[in-house]
């Protein structure tokens, strides 16, 4: 072995080659059959894509760091199905691009949050976390209620989604500015085309409590009220959790 | 310094920076246009470059350098590399302190704006202690190190400064990116596609670079110190290309969508974030261990066996390891098996690394007893091996159940950033600004020692405060009551905390002191030799010219 090295660490471009080839294969062997083998990823056809209010909301959370703190990803434990619900499916992420599972808790697991608070309880929380829970050492995000959400940049936001995969139409592309403003509105004529689009359930409300100006904290609080709520398929596998 | 530059180089700089002008007025226009962020960094970039063409114009007039410089090795831009490198120690460590702070007061944030929020400012500390300040380290070290083992100066005067420099650009678009919320999200890959283009640009110049050097080299044998350094170079690039496969929106925005979703996403994250400790924080810092250890020893390295063994043993085993970051998770099991055995098995490799360097110290142990240079590097080799045990440890998914998204895993990961990393770097730091700055000494040998024991001091408190806050949490949210629900709220887990989150500060606190002691003394040092220098004749690239052999013979 010694006499074969003594002869590799003489060439630097072998050297390099030899360097590609070790280190390729484990990536080589663990990542490439995550795409083939299919039940990798569970299927479910009623999953449904985020709204452009929700993928708004979801690019604010991003913006905003949350994941350094909070995971998205309910482990196959006792305790964290006690705690969370059903532990998470590889399909619930399926539109994740990219995923957002966390590796800390400093605060706790978001996986399944939509629906467990009000919509005010989420706008007080975020415009300052110790007005409803004391002891929390989640930082202010008061601007979020103060800034006005930018959507003309929606509709290429959701064309680049669909690049990368997800399966948003060409209604949905061309409508993803007035849905936007419409889901945050229930007044807005609008709100037909975004049930129509994206399914009865979808949550049509004023976020923040106000309907008349769209903000960031609609974006948000509609991102972390889908939460957990766009494929059944968790519960439907886990009806005891 | 540009006069150093022949004037074809200088000619070259200025069209490059030119082009980089060009590059970020573009992005300037566009972002505009669109109302984008993307305008800020077009602005930051034009500015960069602006101020480069500044400095090379300024010195544009200068003679053609002597060609007696050629029989000299070329280590401005490893001066200049160990000064930024702790510029940017102090700028991270002081980021990580205050995001220390806020987590144990969170409402002593000074400025109530978006920019000083603690999930904006996170990663302004990991990029800038993880890139700013140990990617400077690498860079300039590995400069010293492939021209001394190589007997060969680097081949030209430009592209050196070009990794540099470029290098730090992709620092500043990071940092400042994260404060106005430009991220991708993805772990210690946070910067969007441009600054991730930009940084491809830079690593492949980088990696020409490295290669021409080695091939100009008239030792036969390729020293173990660039094995590594060559592993480091190959394998990020690698990774970074892959993992930061990304749709922007559009060519005039930031905002960009990751090719991967879901659970392939989390793979490939994981497989970068893992890889990213395998070769920037191990790979390449062993490079560094093998030359300053043993030279400032004043003894060979111990083991030449020991040396390919773990070197290859790292190179093949550690791509396997990442998927033990998502034990329990949606990842298939099978993929998680493999992880945590190669996790396990990747221990031997390491510990090979850890107790070669400690065995190198045999026969020198007087001398780490009165040198706190070489005493920053033995305990780095000690911490090495210690967090190598504890990572093998915590990989196993048992353990993982306990560990993980708890505070023991932030624990881990600082006992390998302070204790390995960065004290592995002080040590060589201390070693090579003497023989850069030609002195016999640095500065303040007291001062070192003084940063020796804030820095162990801060360590050990730092680390200690982690595995007691982690474990703490990790019991309380499996611990179950009398009547057989959940025992403590997770509210109750963050109560928890607080002591040991006030600890953690302290601790970061004494390790931050002890870091800008350190630039004080570099600085006074590099002052010194503006008294008088006294030149090592044996350090240059012909000093044994009479055994020059060809390169690749």
């Amino acid at each position: 072995m010694a006499e074969f090295h003594r002869k590799l660490e003489r060439n630097a471009i072998g050297f390099v080659l030899a360097v590609i080839v070790v280190s390729g294969i484990g990536g080589f062997v663990e990542i490439a059959p995550l795409f083939t083998i299919d039940e990798t990823v569970e299927h479910d056809p009623d999953m449904r894509v985020y709204t452009p209010l929700e993928l708004a909301g979801r690019d604010i959370y991003i913006r905003e760091g949350c994941s350094a703190c909070h995971s998205q990803m309910i482990r196959t434990l006792r305790d964290e199905v006690e705690r969370y619900g059903p532990y998470s499916l590889a399909v619930e992420s399926q539109y994740d691009h990219p995923m957002l599972w966390g590796s800390k808790r400093t605060g706790p697991d978001l996986a399944r949050i939509g629906g467990r608070y009000s919509d005010d309880w989420h706008v007080r929380h975020l415009v300052n976390p110790r007005d409803v829970v004391p002891a929390s050492v989640m930082p202010r995000y008061g601007w979020l209620d103060e800034n006005r959400l930018r959507t003309s940049d929606l509709g290429r936001r959701l064309a680049a989604q669909r690049g990368v995969g997800v399966p948003y139409t060409d209604a949905m592309i061309a409508n993803a500015e007035a849905d936007a403003i419409a889901q945050a509105n229930p007044d807005n004529a609008g709100t037909s085309g975004v049930y129509e689009r994206y399914g009865r359930e979808t949550h049509v409300r004023p976020f923040d409590g106000d309907a008349e100006v769209l903000t960031e904290m609609d974006a948000v609080v509609a991102y972390l009220q889908i939460l957990g709520g766009l494929t059944d398929a968790a519960h439907d596998q886990q009806p005891e959790g | 310094m540009i006069a150093q530059l022949s004037v074809a180089e200088r000619q070259l700089a200025l069209v490059v920076l030119g082009l980089l002008a060009l590059a970020g007025l573009a992005m300037t226009v566009a972002g505009a246009v669109n109302g984008d962020l993307i305008a800020v960094h077009g602005l930051i970039v034009l500015v960069f470059a602006a101020v480069l063409m500044f400095v090379v114009g300024q010195g544009y007039y200068a003679p053609e350098p002597s060609p007696a410089r050629l029989a000299q090795y070329y280590d401005d831009p490893t001066k200049v590399g160990i000064v930024l490198a702790m510029i940017w120690a102090v700028i991270g460590m002081f980021v990580g302190v205050w995001v220390a702070a806020l987590l144990a007061w969170p409402e002593l944030t000074f400025v109530d704006q978006a920019w000083a929020s603690f999930g904006r400012i996170r990663p302004v500390h990991t990029s800038g202690v993880i890139f700013g300040f140990g990617g400077n380290a690498l860079i300039a070290t590995s400069y010293h190190v492939v021209q001394r083992t190589s007997r060969a100066r680097l081949p030209g005067q430009f592209s050196p400064w070009f990794v540099l420099l470029g290098f730090n650009l992709f620092c500043i678009l990071a940092a400042s990116g994260y404060l106005m919320g430009i991220t991708q999200n993805k772990e210690y890959a946070e910067p969007e596609w441009y600054a991730d283009i930009w940084l491809t640009i830079v690593w492949v110049a980088y990696f020409v670079l490295f290669l021409r050097t080695l091939q100009r080299r008239k030792e036969p044998h390729i020293y173990v110190a660039n094995w590594y350094y060559i592993a480091f170079i190959v394998v990020v690039a690698v990774l970074h290309i892959v993992n930061n496969l990304a749709l922007p929106a559009s060519m005039g925005e930031y905002k960009s969508y990751s090719l991967f979703s879901g659970v392939q996403d989390a793979m490939v994250q994981w497989w970068y974030g893992h890889n990213a400790v395998a070769f920037f924080l191990t790979a390449g810092f062993l490079g560094m261990m093998y030359y300053y250890l043993p030279k400032r020893a004043e003894r060979p390295i111990f083991s030449y066996r020991l040396s390919i063994i773990s070197f290859w043993g790292i190179t093949f085993l550690y791509m396997w390891a990442g998927s033990h970051h998502l034990h329990y998770t949606a990842l298939p099991q099978w993929v998680q098996t493999l992880g945590m055995t190669f996790s396990v098995v990747l221990l031997v490799p390491s510990w090979a690394s850890a107790g070669n360097a400690l065995a190198t110290l045999n026969g020198a142990w007087t001398k780490v007893r009165d040198d706190a240079t070489l005493r920053f590097m033995m305990v780095a080799a000690v911490f090495y091996g210690l967090s190598t045990f504890e990572g093998s440890f915590m990989a196993i998914r048992a353990v993982n159940s306990l560990s993980h998204y708890t505070d023991w895993t932030v624990g881990h990961v600082h006992a390998g950033a302070l204790g390995w990393v960065a004290m592995i770097t002080f040590g060589s730091f201390y070693a090579l600004v003497p023989w850069m700055w030609k002195q016999s000494r640095m500065y303040s040998p007291k001062l070192v020692e003084v940063h020796f024991w804030l820095a162990l001091i801060g360590t050990v408190i730092y680390v200690f405060a982690m595995w007691n806050s982690g474990i703490l949490q990790g019991l309380m949210w499996r611990t179950y009551g009398e009547s057989g629900g959940l025992a403590y709220s997770f509210m109750q887990s963050v109560e928890a905390m607080h002591p040991y989150y006030i600890a953690r500060m302290i601790g970061g606190l004494c390790f931050l002191l002890g870091a800008i002691v350190g630039f004080y003394n570099i600085i006074m040092t590099i002052r010194m030799s503006r008294q008088g220098t006294q030149p090592d004749a044996r350090d240059v690239p012909t000093a044994r010219a009479d055994q020059v052999l060809v390169a690749g013979e």
